[in-house]
Parts: C-alpha cells; structure tokens; sequence
C-alpha cells in the first residue's frame, strides 16, 4: 500500500477538564477526499485544527509521506502546504479580495513594500479560473456575497499550491449553484492529486464528494469506511448511535453491542 | 433605501463626475464641513478669521495634537484605546527637558549645537519604551487596552511631575524651540522651493501610479480626472504655502533679527513667515505613516487584525507582537509632539498635554476612524483635529463662553459620529 499523505496517530487535546479529541488516528491519501462527520461538539473541528495549527496537540504524531513533523501554528501548516477554508471563512471583511488572497505572504516590491497591483493582477488570474463571474476587486469582501466569499477563500487555498486542502462546511453558507461550483471545484483539485479533509453536516454531500468517510462521536472514532461500502442509514448510525456497521472498520469510540464486532 | 435609490436618480452627472475622480466621498464631505465652519466663523469675526496670522496660528496649534492622531489612526483600527497619550506626552517632555537643561549641558556645554537632536532622540526613545509596554500588557497580558492606558493616564502625568519635582523647566535650548512652531520657519523663499518640490513629488506619483495600472492593464481614470486632480492638488500645495508666506513678521522682531546680525533693517522691508518647521514635521509624519498604512505589511496586517482578529491570527499573522508595535509607534508619535509641544511653549510645564488624549481621540474619530476597529485614515484624522482646532480657536475669536465652548465642542463630536453611522449605513461602506 502508498505511503499515505498524512497520517494523524493517536491525536489528543483536552480543554479544561473535556477531553475534545481522544487517541484519534485518520489517513488521508494523495487524490482522496476524506469526509468527517459527527455531531456538532463530536470534535471534528477541533481535530482538523490541530492539523491547520490553530491548536497544539497535547499528545499524538502527524506524519507528511510518512515523515513526522510539527505543527505548532498556522505558519508551520502553511509551510507544509497544508491550507485550510474554515467554517467562518477566515476573511478579514474590511479589505478586498486580493488582501485577503494574499495576508500573511503579501507580494512586495524590491525595495519591501506591498506591491498591490501585482498582487490584484494575480487575484484576476486565479479568479477568472475559479469564478470568471467575479467582478468586484475594489470592493471589500464584506460587499460580496457568500459564494463569492468562498471562492476568494478556496482561491486562497488554491493559488499556494496546496497539497492538504482542509474544508470546514464549505458549502454551508451557499446557494445551489454556488453548492455545485464548489462541488465541481473539488472534484478539479482532486483530479490534480490534492488529498481533501471535507468536515460537512450534509450526508448528500458527503456521499457525492468522499471516496473515504471517518465518523466522530464524544471526541473518539467511531469508525472509518469507504462511501461505498456503505449505506445513508449506516452513516446515520454510525453519528447517532455509534455503532459500527459491518462495511466499516471500527475505532475505539464504535459502541460495542452484546455480539462481538467483526 | 428608497431615499438612497431617489438621491441617486436626481443627481447622476454629480455622482458620475465623482466616481470618475475616485475620490473619498466622505473625506470630500468633511473639507465641505471644514470650508462651511470656516466662513461661519469668518462672518462673526468680521473676517478675523480666514487671515493669513490666524491660518499660520490654526496650523501650528494643531501640529501637536494632529501628530499624534496619525497614530492613534492605528490603535483604533486594531479595535484599541490609548487615554495615556496626553500623560505620556508629559512624561516624555519632562524627560527632553531635563536631558536638554541639565544633563547634555554638563557633559557636551550649554548651548551644545547637538543638543537639540539628542534631547529629540532621547525622548523618542522613552516613548516608544513606554508604548511598547502597555502594547505588551496589552497584546501578552490580555489586560484591556482601556484598563492598562486608563492607569497610564495617572501613571505618566505624575511620572512627569517626579521627574520635574513638579517645577516648570526651561528655557529649553534655542534650537530645540525652532520646532515649535511660530519661532522656526523656513522664510518665503524656502517655502516656495518646499512647495514646488512638493508639487514636483505629488505629480510624479499620480503619473508612477497611472503608468504602473496601465502595465497591469487594468482600467485607469479619464485623463481629464487625472488632469483635474493634478490641477487641484497643485493649487492646494501652492495656495497653503502662498497663504503662510502673507502672514509678514512684524516690524519690530525683523528689526531685532536684523540687529542681531549686525545690520540694519532696510526701510520698507517685510518678510513673511512661511511654512513652519513644526508643519514640515507633520507633513513628514502625515506620509511616512500613509505609507505605511498603505505600502507596508504591517500597515496590512493592522487592518486586516481590526477587520477579523481571528482571520488574522489564522493567518499566521503575530497579534500580539502587533499590539506592542502599533503602541509603539504611538509612543513615538507622543514624543515627537511633545517635542512640538515643549518647543512652542519654551518650557515643559507640568500640566503640557492635559486633555489631549481626548483631542487626539477626537480628532481621529471625526476623522472617519471606527472604533468598531478595521477603519480609518492618516489624512482624515489630520483634518479631524484641524477641524477641532478650528472650532476651539474660532469658539474663543468669536468670544463664546468657556463653558459653552466645551459644550459644543461635546456636541459636535458625539454629532459627526452620528452622521458618520447614517453615512456609512447609506452607502452600505
């Protein structure tokens, strides 16, 4: 078997007390689209964070090609290729869309200024790739409506040569349309060999995007399965109740009923 | 909305004309508000007002105050508060005036011709020192920036008074005061150098940032809106240094300064002021801090923290380390106008910059800068507090109460607030 493109080992991070994430392993191979599901507070987020480096794991090892590294801040995820479009679309509403294409690794002139113009120039290029009807490079995102907002986000995320893609509900704020460009997006970047996490409420969703899914209950996993191998209502079980069905592989967190699993 | 949609209809040629210049809108409404209070107060003081003497007066009364609103421009955005920049201002006096009465003379010599720049350099130092530490209570402690200036308010007005036993020091050194203001100009010829380089400059750019969108290919302004601003900036620069050079030193200082050098002063001769020394240092500030408002990544990333904190925080962008240098630079700011400020008066007494963490609040606020963070401009503040300056000197020209000069001024704060909501509201901005 490929060495996958991340592992993530036994991860874990308490908050006062709560155990969050409890010795959580996922994979994630090059091309794949990962789906993980549970109930709101199940700790998926917080799981996908410790990734993306908004938070620092208390325990565990994540491993790029099968190397370890560390990830202690946004930066260090970033310096792995490893971007994120986060459930609130971590946009900053006053400034356009090419300063927020670009914050954090603005374009600068020789001399170390901001060079907006080349970084607009830019923004027109990806944009005219990703969303040829996006007009408004002078107005500040907060203008925009939300599939737009995405779109600068995904640009985000697309224009640095991501290899890890890190999607937290991206289609939760959007229309239909806007849904299905960025379903046809993912499908895009998948075919270009990206791996995607894609945390999503929507089993539809889920279904149409992932080849994989991996489902969290109370901070432990429950199990991970291929779409295929299962059913709707297996998932459904798997995130309400979570029992394991027989086409998934169980986690510690699978409930175990009277007859043994397997 | 309606009303919004009906204005728009009645005048489109209006609005038109002014989407082609790209102009500020609203910074556009404040100069109509500046240029009405004016001839307000002109009428009343029989055309006291809009004369050369009292424009040269507005201006290096404001200097001080409009110096350090360019940085509070910054606190603010980053959704912060500095109260402290009127005790630090104080402190950082107190300090220069020490180094430069009692220190510096005792190693270098009185009269020194290095002292001026190092008592300068001295108190800098000491500002940026203490903004970098309320920064960092502010950004690594998490104290509320409100709490950790509102202790510095009373903490530095009497680290100041510590420092000065509570006495007035002075006089300061002569070249020092040439920063006050009315005792250092650079004289009409030198003014107009000034002025055209400024103009030479201010095209120069205009015509760099044209040709740079054109080699993008990105749509560039008519060339009659380039022309007409090219037009309008020029007139501005020429007529402000037109107006300072009118305002002539009076006969009996020419006589003095001529005596001084040993001849006498030719019958018939007048000499105007021309532009201050203290107003080159604004105009200094004014663009070193646009620029890097607008040109540099921490002008970026401090708007960016005012507009989503936690947006910048993902972005790999230090916060923290943010907060200590934009109160840094407040400090540093603090220090050049209390050099300004000592230097007009001569002395560093000790009640110098009560109240100005308020005009300087002021002042940035009316100058469009939200407190909701994320928001503002260095150019809108400067005219914020040209704006305050004038109503407090007109108000007292006009011979207004005191108490009622207060109480306008109140009202006129909390007001253009108010319009400023109902602007921004209208214009979705």
């Amino acid at each position: 078997m490929a060495t996958p493109l991340i592992e993530m080992k036994d991860m874990c991070i308490a908050f006062g007390g709560v155990q969050a994430v409890d010795h959580v392993s996922v994979d994630l191979f090059p091309g794949e689209v990962v789906g993980l599901l549970g109930h709101n507070g199940a700790g998926k987020s917080t799981l996908i964070k410790m990734l993306s480096g908004a938070y620092k794991a208390d325990a565990g090892e994540i491993r790029i090609d099968g190397k370890e590294v560390h990830i202690h801040s946004p930066r260090d995820a970033r310096a792995q290729n490893i971007e994120t479009i986060y459930q609130t679309l971590a946009l900053a509403d006053n400034l356009d869309a090419a300063s927020n294409l670009f914050l954090g690794r603005e374009l600068t002139s020789p001399l170390g200024f901001v060079d907006d113009d080349a970084m607009e120039a830019e923004t027109r290029k990806i944009m005219g790739r990703l969303n040829p009807n996006f007009s408004k490079f002078h107005a500040p995102v907060k203008a925009l409506s939300g599939g737009q907002r995405q779109s600068v986000a995904i640009a985000r995320a697309v224009y640095f040569n991501a290899r890890i893609l890190i999607m937290d509900e991206p289609t939760a704020a959007l229309g239909v349309q806007e849904t299905k460009m960025v379903a046809e997006l993912i499908q895009e970047l998948k075919k270009q060999g990206l791996g995607i996490f894609l945390i999503s409420h929507d089993i539809h969703d889920v279904f149409q995007l992932c080849d994989r899914i991996a489902v969290m209950k109370n901070g432990q996993l429950v199990g991970t399965a291929r779409t295929s191998d299962v059913t709707d209502d297996d998932v459904l079980g798997m995130i309400i109740l979570g029992k394991c069905p027989p086409g998934a592989v169980p986690g510690p967190g699978a409930f175990v009923e009277d007859v043994p699993v397997g | 909305m309606s009303e919004t949609a009906l204005a728009g209809q009645k005048s489109p040629t209006a609005r038109s004309i002014f989407s082609a210049l790209q102009l500020d809108t609203r910074f556009l409404g404040m100069i109509g508000a500046f240029i009405v209070l004016c001839l307000v107060f002109n009428v009343f003081t029989d055309g006291r007002f809009l004369t050369p003497r009292n424009i040269f007066n507005l201006t290096i009364q404001t200097v001080s105050v409009a110096i350090m609103a360019t940085g509070m421009v910054f606190v603010i955005v980053t959704r912060h508060i500095d109260l402290s920049v009127g005790s630090v201002l104080a402190t950082i006096a107190a300090v220069m005036a020490v180094v430069q009465t009692d220190i510096l003379p005792a190693i270098l010599g009185l009269g020194h011709p290095a002292i001026w720049i190092l008592a300068i350099l001295a108190g800098i130092v000491v500002g940026v020192l203490i903004g970098a530490f309320q920064g960092w209570m502010i950004g690594y402690l998490g104290i509320p920036a409100f709490i950790v200036t509102l202790g510095g308010l009373l903490v530095w007005r009497n680290v100041a008074w510590f420092i000065t036993s509570g006495q007035t020091i002075g006089p300061l050194d002569d070249t020092f005061n040439m920063i006050g203001g009315i005792g250092g100009t650079m004289g009409e010829t030198g003014s107009w150098i000034f002025g055209i380089l400024a103009v030479v400059a201010a095209l120069w750019l205009q015509l760099a940032s044209r040709r740079r969108k054109a080699s993008h290919g990105f749509p560039v302004k008519p060339v009659w809106a380039e022309t007409t601003m090219a037009v309008i900036t020029t007139i501005a620069i020429l007529g402000f240094v037109w107006v300072l050079n009118a305002y002539d030193i009076p006969e009996a200082r020419l006589k003095r300064i001529f005596e001084a050098s040993g001849e006498t002063l030719p019958e018939g001769l007048t000499m105007g002021y021309g532009i201050p020394y203290s107003v080159v240092l604004l105009i200094v500030v004014a663009i070193i801090m646009t620029m890097v408002a607008r040109r540099t990544r921490l002008g970026r990333y401090i708007f960016a923290t005012g507009g989503n904190p936690d947006a910048a925080e993902l972005s790999g962008i230090n916060t923290r380390l943010l907060t200590v240098k934009v109160f840094a630079i407040m400090g540093g700011l603090a220090a050049l106008a209390a050099a300004v400020a000592a230097a007009r008066l001569g002395f560093s007494t000790n009640d110098i910059g009560t109240l100005d963490e308020l005009r300087v609040i002021a002042a940035a606020v009316i100058g469009g800068t939200a407190l909701a963070g994320g928001v503002g401009t260095i150019y809108g503040a400067i005219l914020g507090a040209l704006i305050m300056q004038s109503l407090q000197s007109g108000m007292a020209m006009v011979g207004v109460d005191a108490p009622l000069q207060n109480i306008v001024v109140g009202t006129v704060l909390v007001l253009a607030v108010l319009v400023d909501i109902i602007y921004r509201k209208r214009t979705g901005d």
